[in-house]
């Protein structure tokens, strides 16, 4: 069986939006939810938040940020193009009711899955309050749709080049400072990110949840590899997360065994590259 | 008398720079020569050991006269799978260990003929059986390792449309993704699947049952009845401080990215893996000794199974703990990590425990006890968890009223019927781990029972 790209939309130079033929996986999914995906025979599987659904269509909708071999070698696929497996949709959705005020942060190509999230919960009828970032304005992503489905709506870059200069934990911070109830904070994005929201509102104890993105084999709970400690216990993110309690985490952990292939991904990297070579079109 | 025909192996200072299959199997005359061994026995108890329960004396004497097509189809009466049963059962505690032969010297070996038999076969050209008349129903299977397999092929057979849904992007459950090339070439594990498809099984990848669709759906959607043998899935870890460090592996991580996802011809294939020189296996059973290898293959210069209890208790097959110590696999025994440390977030020394053995605890083998203050260190730079799976879960916990025990195993009795009518159970998720013949005989009983259930719904 193979999945076939049914169309596909440059969101920013590194970071695309596919929409992918898989009806079984449409009708299922929910907000929170990703799928593992395998481009070819000799590929690796490699996870990717569902950022929307259509059941109708019998589509689902990825955004897909280009780092590494993989990511890259699925940017240069085309509308009408296959991949060989798409298996989905794993982990467990996100609980959506109605918290009260709701503040959705993403950072980067977290925006993304903070999407579906964010729009789920507007429609449970929550008050929302977006944050986007990037490091500049030109990899923002999902602006429109962003601010379409929020109350509130906030901008940051790094270079200032947008919104407000610098990062979303400021935005955060102020909307805490003048003494706003927040509910409950939603964040996706780096891993540095999210930590610092979380320990922004850890002393409010404002409930805050993150979706956490290891390194993962199978995706269905079979290896461990996708293991993290959250509250002195491990668990694995692919079935008990992704989404998981933002005091609880411990992100340098995370943060350590994210890095545990650099360099064989950059081996993989720098051999395809020179592969593909000068016929890089995109 | 003839002696036991030894199997040709490759040296094994050679085989471990490569994943090669490590036995060779016989050739003609050998197999001729072992078949001759058997006494033929009116009453013969190796097959009490069997349990699919293969016309043992039947299929040797087949061997014995040289007429190999007739050996193999008598053991495909019973077995769908014997390339990979005449390579990775436990034919010690089975077949050869109720052979006769075996009281005095050795046993006859049922094993490597029944390998030497389908390799024969699948040289010459496989035949394909004819199948029942067409029933009209439709079974659903959950997994495709040697249960969903076996299930499927008897279904097939007799007439019944029989789809498998398998959650990764190959069939073959553990035999795919666990046991490595070099103990069952991948191809074997093929040419056996394509046997099965061949046979008019369905197969589907990439369906997770619980999460992509669930078995209520399936039943909704007019499969009449419901096949589960999801296997043993999640991998225990020992809950000791820095066990997520670094290259802090769970065996079934290190060996899915090797045998599944081909890691060990990185860059070629996309999925990395690593090893460090000093390779610590925490466990001592079929999947321990099968991590230990693997990692010797990968480069690692030294690998020690580290085991609680002593070589007595070592639950993996015998031969495999030869080939392991051939290799230069190293025991360590009565020995429990009580901590792993690590520097720059890889694992860099593990604290051991000693243990001594007390008196037998419920599963029959002398329980471990730690000695007081008898701590020590391990240097390693790898370690590989391989203490124990637990069943996968997903379908049981979306399946309302289906009972399970506490451990997580579905609940079914001898022929694999569940609390929920109309689902059926077998293989690891209702045993816990096990072996692949135990599964497939699990699968065989199951398939007789769906067989009875749906028939007799047609009469209502
Ligand atoms: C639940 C989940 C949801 C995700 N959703 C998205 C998404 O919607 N869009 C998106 O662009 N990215 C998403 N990611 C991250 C994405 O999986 C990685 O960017 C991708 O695997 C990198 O592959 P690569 O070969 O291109 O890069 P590589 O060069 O291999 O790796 C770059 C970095 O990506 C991470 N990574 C590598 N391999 C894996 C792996 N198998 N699984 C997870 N992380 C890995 C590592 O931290 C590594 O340092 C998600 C990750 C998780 C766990
Ligand atoms: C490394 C290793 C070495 C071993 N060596 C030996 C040996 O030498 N001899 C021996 O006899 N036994 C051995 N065993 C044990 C033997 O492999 C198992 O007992 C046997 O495979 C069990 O078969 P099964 O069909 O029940 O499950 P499995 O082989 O585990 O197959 C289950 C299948 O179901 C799939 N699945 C799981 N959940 C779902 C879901 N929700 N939806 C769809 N599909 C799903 C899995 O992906 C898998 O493919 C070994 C096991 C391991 C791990
Ligand atoms: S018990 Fe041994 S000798 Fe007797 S029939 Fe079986 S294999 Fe042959
Ligand atoms: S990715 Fe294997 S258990 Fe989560």
């Amino acid at each position: 069986m193979t999945y076939k790209i049914v169309s596909k939309k440059e969101l920013a130079p590194t970071i695309k939006m596919f929409e992918m033929g898989a009806p079984v996986v449409a009708r299922k999914a929910k907000a929170g939810q990703f799928v593992i995906l395998r481009i070819k025979e000799r590929g690796e599987r490699i996870p990717l938040t569902i950022a929307d659904a259509n059941p109708e269509r019998g589509a689902i909708t990825l955004v897909v940020e280009e780092i590494g071999k993989t990511t890259k070698e699925l940017g240069r696929l085309n509308e009408g193009d296959s991949v060989l497996d798409l298996v989905g949709p794993l982990g467990n959705p996100m609980d959506i009711r109605k918290y009260g005020r709701v503040v959705c942060i993403g950072g980067g190509s977290g925006v993304a899955p903070v999407y579906p999230l964010t729009k789920a919960l507007k429609k449970a009828g929550n008050k929302v309050t977006s944050i986007i970032g990037a490091k500049t304005r030109e990899l923002l992503i999902l602006e429109g749709e962003m601010q379409e489905t929020s109350d509130e709506f906030y901008i940051t870059t790094d270079d200032g080049s947008k919104g407000h200069r610098g990062f979303v934990t400021d935005i955060l911070r102020k909307l805490l400072d003048e003494g706003k109830q927040i509910d409950l904070v939603v964040a996706v994005g780096p891993v540095p990110m999210m930590k610092a929201v979380a320990d922004t509102t850890k002393p409010n104890k404002i409930r805050t949840l993150v979706s956490l993105n290891p390194i993962m084999v199978d995706g269905m709970g079979m290896c461990g590899a996708c293991r993290v400690t959250v509250g002195e216990k491990t668990k694995f993110t692919c079935v008990d997360g992704p989404l998981f309690d933002g005091h609880l985490v411990d992100f340098d952990e995370l943060a350590a065994r994210r890095q545990l292939y650099e360099p064989e991904e950059k081996r993989a990297l720098k051999a395809y590259e020179e592969k593909i070579g000068g016929a890089d079109d995109s | 008398m003839i002696a036991r025909q030894p199997m040709l192996e490759h040296d094994p200072r050679e085989r471990i720079r490569n994943f090669d299959e490590v036995a060779l199997g016989y050739d003609a005359e050998r197999a001729v020569l072992e078949a001759e061994r058997c006494l033929q026995c009116e009453n013969p108890t190796c097959m009490k050991g069997c349990p699919v329960n293969i016309d043992i004396p039947g299929f040797i004497a087949h061997i014995k006269e040289g007429n190999f097509d007739l050996a193999i189809r008598k053991i495909k009466e019973k077995n769908h799978l014997p390339a990979i049963c005449g390579r990775v059962c436990p034919v010690k505690d089975q077949c050869e260990k109720f052979c006769v032969l075996a009281k005095k010297g050795e046993p006859v070996a049922i094993g490597n003929l029944e390998r030497f038999a389908s390799d024969y076969e699948w040289k010459k050209g496989v035949e394909i059986p004819r199948k029942a008349e067409a029933s009209g129903k439709r079974v659903a299977i959950a997994g495709s390792g040697p249960a969903g397999l076996t299930a499927a092929a008897d279904l097939v057979k007799l007439g019944h449309e029989v789809t498998i849904f398998e959650a990764l992007h190959v069939p073959g459950g553990v035999l795919t993704y666990g046991i490595p090339e070099f103990r069952l070439p991948k191809k074997v594990v093929e040419r056996e699947v394509e046997y099965i498809k061949r046979l008019g099984v369905d197969i589907r990848t990439d369906m997770v049952i619980g999460r992509t669709i669930t078995a209520d759906e399936l039943l909704r959607q007019g499969f009449d009845a419901i096949f589960v043998g999801t296997g043993a899935g999640p991998p225990q870890f020992l809950g000791v401080p820095g066990e997520n460090l670094g290259l802090v592996y769970s065996a079934n991580e290190f060996l899915t990215r090797v045998n599944l996802m081909q890691a060990y011809e990185f860059p070629e294939y996309d999925t990395p893996i690593k090893v460090g020189k000093k390779v610590a296996v925490i466990g001592a059973g079929n999947v321990a000794f099968d991590a230990a290898r693997t990692a010797l293959r990968l480069g690692a210069r030294d690998v020690s199974i580290v085991y609680r209890r002593s070589e007595e208790e070592i639950p993996a097959r015998i031969e495999e703990v030869h080939h392991a110590e051939e290799e230069g696999v190293k025991l360590r025994l009565l020995t429990l990590p009580t901590r792993m440390l690590g520097e720059g977030g890889l694992v860099r020394r593990m604290e051991c425990i000693k243990m001594s053995l007390g008196k037998p605890d419920e599963s029959g083998r002398r329980r471990p006890i730690p000695v007081k203050g008898s701590e020590f260190y391990i240097d390693t730079d790898t370690v590989i968890v391989a203490i124990g799976r637990k069943p996968n879960p997903l379908i049981q916990q979306t399946t309302e009223g289906l009972k399970t025990t506490s451990w997580g195993t579905i609940v079914a009795d001898d022929f694999g019927q569940t609390s929920r009518s109309g689902i059926f159970a077998g293989g690891d998720v209702v045993t816990g781990e096990a072996t692949v013949i135990e599964a497939m005989g699990a699968g065989k009983r199951a398939a007789e029972a769906i067989d009875r259930f749906i028939k007799q719904r047609k009469k209502h």
